[in-house]
């Protein structure tokens, strides 16, 4: 099967799980495939820094975290009629989702500027160990700030708003998340295609050959890990108004994990891959979580199989050695 | 006497206690082939790292183009106009050939900073990379995937990916490596007439090629220059013989 066909029936299924929920009157299964739309789109933010660029990145929780934030902070001014600043401004909370997502990509841009200046100085091991560095140094920060619930976290009680949309409807609010990842995988599938992808998975395999031919493999990776740091920072902002809740949690390494999961299970370098590895994720922590609360020892045994009989993950299984992006 | 392209004053390298470059001086000038022969280890990759720019020197000066390019990083030096290709090869094994020469090209083309319109649309891109793949002889293989070439059609891309910069000068690092006898001889009769185009210097270990194709040859033994001459005075200069061709007659 083409790869091609493959994503139409991954994006096909979660539409059409979505909308037999809403006709069944399902809304816990609208939620689910949500969190699977929301989640993948987070996983495809990690999917050009680690499948295009190579980066192995074990710090994307920053801009999903930053991007949770975001929405929480502007959010509960708005809700407690509180400014954000007065002086030398006036900076007013808000409930508009437009507004909170330019944020909240605006926000983990700029941190991914910076964490990726200094984290792609180093290379393998310890360009791992940097961003995860970064990304704990955030948690530890989120954690102490008493200003936004602290430890305990912030809530939301009514979901932010979207001009002519009902956005606590279930079916309504999936339809926005749904739309924002298909828009983020047509932006993602021409940047493959554009000069910029081809230079960058060239800077991956023969970085000493990028720089011959007068392009340079640093800025190609840094600009790389601002856009994969900005959309994740966007599905942090949705995963947010879907709990109506943040808290220091989406800081967390294990969140960075999860998001690499995702990547994994589905395929690196695959446009897709996110969306099959979460999906299938969803599926796992919902079926084997109702059988043990010890689900994650099968999760596990399911990523070793993955990572040592199946590179390429599930979309590689089935598409075959076909390259990702031509 | 015209003005070189590409010159190198008092260059000075050492990895450690060992001087791999060890005061080198030498010029590339307009329509030249200038070969940089010596023994294994005598450093000539060190020497053309230095030149490219991803080896900084210790001491002395690198000029290209009527600038002085020591403190320059290998990317901008590439954009003035300095091609190269790798002792082994460099290519992306996951793209196709077309991939690799569009590639060489783009910096002069627009630049990689583009996000949206496909790489393979382009048509004035296009044309560049398949001219030079024609020039080569790989015109068949444009849309194999690297890592299924042969080696000499791998030794054959390297050269094009560098021709697609279109260059005001060639730095190449034994090319003709594992050709085999048809291949060197295609490439020798290739570079013989690329040379009016662009100045090469050639680090080459076959010695037909260098003596069929140099105007002037430069001996590197432990990092120094030892001569530099026609292809005439190199075979006959003793000093040479001695400490290099020497060692291929015995
Ligand atoms: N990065 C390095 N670190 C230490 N020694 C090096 C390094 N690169 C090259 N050398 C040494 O420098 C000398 C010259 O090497 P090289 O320039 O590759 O020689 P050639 O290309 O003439 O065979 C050799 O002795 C080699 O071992
Ligand atoms: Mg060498």
């Amino acid at each position: 099967m083409r790869e091609r066909h493959i994503n139409a029936i991954l994006l096909g299924g979660l539409l059409a799980t979505a909308l037999a929920a809403w006709g069944l009157d399902q809304p816990f299964t609208i939620t689910l495939a949500t969190k699977v739309a929301i989640l993948a789109l987070a996983g495809v933010g990690l999917n050009i820094t680690l499948g295009l660029g190579g980066m192995i990145s074990l710090g994307h929780a920053a801009f999903f975290g930053i991007g949770g934030y975001a929405m929480g902070i502007l959010a509960s001014h708005a809700q407690n009629y509180t400014p954000l600043m007065e002086a030398p401004l006036l900076i007013e909370g808000t409930n508009s989702m437009p507004v909170i997502w330019l944020v909240a990509i605006a926000a983990s841009a700029l941190a991914a500027l910076v964490i990726g200046a200094l984290s792609l100085r180093t290379t393998g091991a310890y360009f791992i160990m940097v961003t995860l560095a970064f990304g704990q140094m955030l948690y530890y920060f989120a954690i102490s700030w008493p200003a936004y619930g602290g430890e305990d976290g912030l809530s939301i009680y009514v979901r932010n708003g979207f001009p002519g949309l009902n956005t606590l409807d279930p079916i309504q609010f999936f339809g926005l998340c749904f739309v924002l990842l298909c828009l983020v995988l047509l932006f993602v599938a021409r940047l493959g295609r554009a000069p910029f992808g081809l230079a960058l998975t060239a800077a991956r395999q023969v970085p000493a050959r990028v720089e011959a031919v007068g392009l340079s493999p640093y800025r190609l990776q840094l600009v790389a890990f601002v856009l994969s740091g900005a959309i994740t920072g966007l599905a942090g902002a949705l995963f947010a108004d879907l709990n109506r809740f943040v808290s220091p949690a989406m800081f967390s390494w294990q969140t960075s994990g999860e998001i690499m999961v995702f990547v994994i299970l589905g395929g690196v370098a695959r446009l897709c891959g996110p969306v099959a590895g979460a999906a299938l994720f969803i599926l796992l922590e919902h079926w084997l979580g109702a059988l043990s609360e010890f689900w994650h020892i099968y999760l596990g045994a399911l990523l070793l199989i993955v990572v040592l009989f199946a590179r390429g993950g599930l979309i590689g299984q089935i598409a075959g050695r076909e390259a990702a992006h031509d | 006497m015209t003005e070189p392209v590409l010159s190198v004053r008092n260059l000075e390298k050492s990895f450690g206690a060992l001087k791999a470059t060890d005061g080198v001086s030498l010029d590339l000038r307009p329509g030249e082939i200038h070969a940089l022969i010596g023994p294994n280890g005598a450093g000539k990759s060190t020497l053309i790292g230095q030149i490219a720019g991803n080896i900084r020197p210790d001491r002395g000066e690198v000029r290209f183009a009527g600038r002085d390019v020591t403190g320059l990083p290998t990317g901008a030096r590439a954009r003035m106009g300095l091609g190269r290709t790798f002792q082994i090869s460099a290519l992306a094994m996951e793209h196709t050939v077309l991939q690799n020469v569009v590639l060489g090209a783009l910096a002069a083309r627009g630049g990689a900073m583009r996000f949206w319109r496909p790489v393979l649309q382009d048509g004035a891109l296009l044309e560049q990379a398949e001219a030079a793949l024609g020039r080569v002889g790989l015109s068949e293989h444009t849309a194999a995937r690297t890592a299924e070439l042969s080696h000499g059609q791998r030794r054959q891309l390297e050269v094009a990916v560098a021709l697609a910069l279109r260059p005001r000068a060639f730095l190449m690092d034994e090319p003709m490596a594992g050709l085999g006898a048809e291949g060197s001889k295609q490439l020798t009769g290739f570079l013989d007439g690329l040379r009016a185009e662009a100045p090469i210097l050639l680090v080459e270990h076959d010695m037909d090629a260098v003596f069929a194709l140099a105007d002037r040859i430069s001996v590197l033994v432990y990092g120094r220059v030892i001569a530099t001459g026609t292809a005439e005075e190199i075979r006959a200069s003793r000093e040479v013989r001695e400490a290099y061709l020497g060692e291929e007659d015995a």
